[in-house]
């Protein structure tokens, strides 16, 4: 809930595909307003300062913080979340994490996915170091990393080379 | 953890965004990858948040021996772009080691500048660049060299209603070599210490970051190199006026900061040799 004098703004945009006219508080993060209002949660709400990557959403086709971006400034964009990532890239990582249990409580996955698609589809034959540095900004407390590089070294494995 | 109440302004026009950043207790908000933690954390409580991503100042451009980067070019497309590759080949080095890919999707090259950070990669570049920063205020614009924006930590020539435009930097000369160095714990992560070298003919430009709290050049480790006393500039760089932490005491920064010198020095050498 907020409180009735609440300043907010007008936004329109498209979020997965779906043409969206509303109003927005001017202090609400795009990932809160995605997951509170618009109801998609499946991005995650983590350190709320930018380090840890459990909230990243595709903004105009390229990953971003979403605890970084005001609901606001999505204003004119379109916004992609893990619900609406269809592409194959994203598939066939959701396919290698389950394989490799690239995940245990799996509060990191969708940021994690987002952000290997986005390496993938620009180096689709990285070494382990190489996915370690794309993925150095998004943390995960479960697994130690080790699986989650090995999904997305085989989703890469699968991929023509460049 | 949310930010305090604010206003908010979207201006489309230079002339709009200057007439609002005239008012007291602003914050421009370009990438927002700095000032959004500060806000979420309460460190930065503006009352008018000024958002001048739909301002025309992101173009990367090359003309008369001067490459111009526009304030709000996202580290990402600096990265990407092979004018900044041709004319500044420190850039992408730098660039490469800041922060982490959306981060750099966000994050401008204006954001990095203004704020000052000590630990930032791209002041110590411009100064290693001998850059020229365009700035703009209700009252017109000016230009800055590097050597005079920075006044320390998070503290530039940069008054209440400026906004910077961008960066201005003379293109690489032939027979010039650049290199960027760091140590940061984990990549991506600040810098426990950066160092930005430009080595030509009979000159050196060299700028660190993590190391000392404001960002400038190191004129007696620059007059070593020129003279090719490479013992005399890590003596020089021992003198440095290093920060002093807990987790990394002054003489620590300084020893990685003589580190990184050998490396940078090592790495233009061969480049030498592979040319």
């Amino acid at each position: 809930m907020q409180p009735p004098d609440e300043p907010t703004a007008p936004v329109s945009c498209i979020v997965n595909g779906e043409a969206i006219r509303t109003q927005v508080p001017l202090r609400r993060s795009l990932v809160d307003w995605l997951r509170h209002d618009v109801g998609l949660t499946g991005s995650h709400v983590g350190c709320e300062h930018g380090v840890c990557g459990a909230c990243h959403v595709r903004v105009n086709g390229q990953v971003v913080r979403g605890c970084l971006m005001l609901a606001v400034q999505a204003d004119g964009a379109s916004v992609e979340t893990i619900e609406g990532a269809r592409d194959p890239l994203t598939r066939a990582l959701q396919d290698a994490f389950f394989r490799h249990a690239a995940l245990q409580c799996g509060f990191c996955t969708p940021g994690m996915i987002l952000q290997a698609a986005e390496l993938l589809a620009e180096n689709p034959a990285p070494t382990r170091a190489e996915v370690r540095e794309a993925l150095s900004g998004n943390y995960c407390r479960c697994t130690g990393y080790h699986p989650i590089v090995d999904a997305v070294m085989a989703v890469s494995a699968t991929l023509p080379a460049e | 953890m949310k930010p305090a109440r604010f206003d908010y302004a979207r201006p489309t026009t230079l002339a709009e965004a200057l007439a609002l950043l005239a008012q007291p207790d602003t914050a421009v908000l370009a990438g927002g990858q700095s000032l959004m933690p500060m806000m979420n954390l309460r460190v930065a409580r503006p009352a008018l948040l000024v958002d001048i991503n739909r301002l025309p100042l992101a173009g990367i451009t090359l003309a008369g021996g001067t490459l111009r980067i526009g304030a709000l070019a996202r580290h990402a497309e600096v990265l990407a772009s092979p004018l900044v590759a041709q004319a500044a080949p420190l850039l992408p080095q730098a660039l490469a080691l800041v922060a982490h890919a959306a981060i750099r999707n966000r994050g401008t090259l204006g954001g990095s500048l203004s704020l000052a950070d000590p630990a930032a990669e791209l002041p110590a570049c411009m100064l290693a660049l001998d850059a020229t920063f365009v700035v703009a205020s209700a009252q017109g614009e000016r230009r800055i060299p590097a050597g005079d924006f920075f006044h320390g930590l998070y503290s530039t020539a940069l008054a209440p209603g400026d906004l910077l435009l961008a960066a201005e930097l003379p293109a690489a000369k032939p027979g010039w070599r650049f290199a960027f160095q760091e140590v940061a714990r984990r990549h991506g992560d600040f810098a426990m210490a950066g160092l930005a070298l430009a080595l030509g003919p009979n000159a050196a430009r060299l700028a660190l970051c993590g190391v000392e709290p404001g960002q400038r050049r190191q004129p007696a480790a620059e007059a070593a190199l020129t003279a090719g006393d490479l013992p005399a500039a890590l003596a020089a760089l021992g003198r440095a006026e290093a920060m002093d932490s807990p987790d990394l005491p002054a003489a620590q920064r300084i020893h990685l900061a003589q580190v990184l010198l050998r490396r940078a020095v090592t790495q233009t050498e061969a480049a030498d040799a592979a040319a």
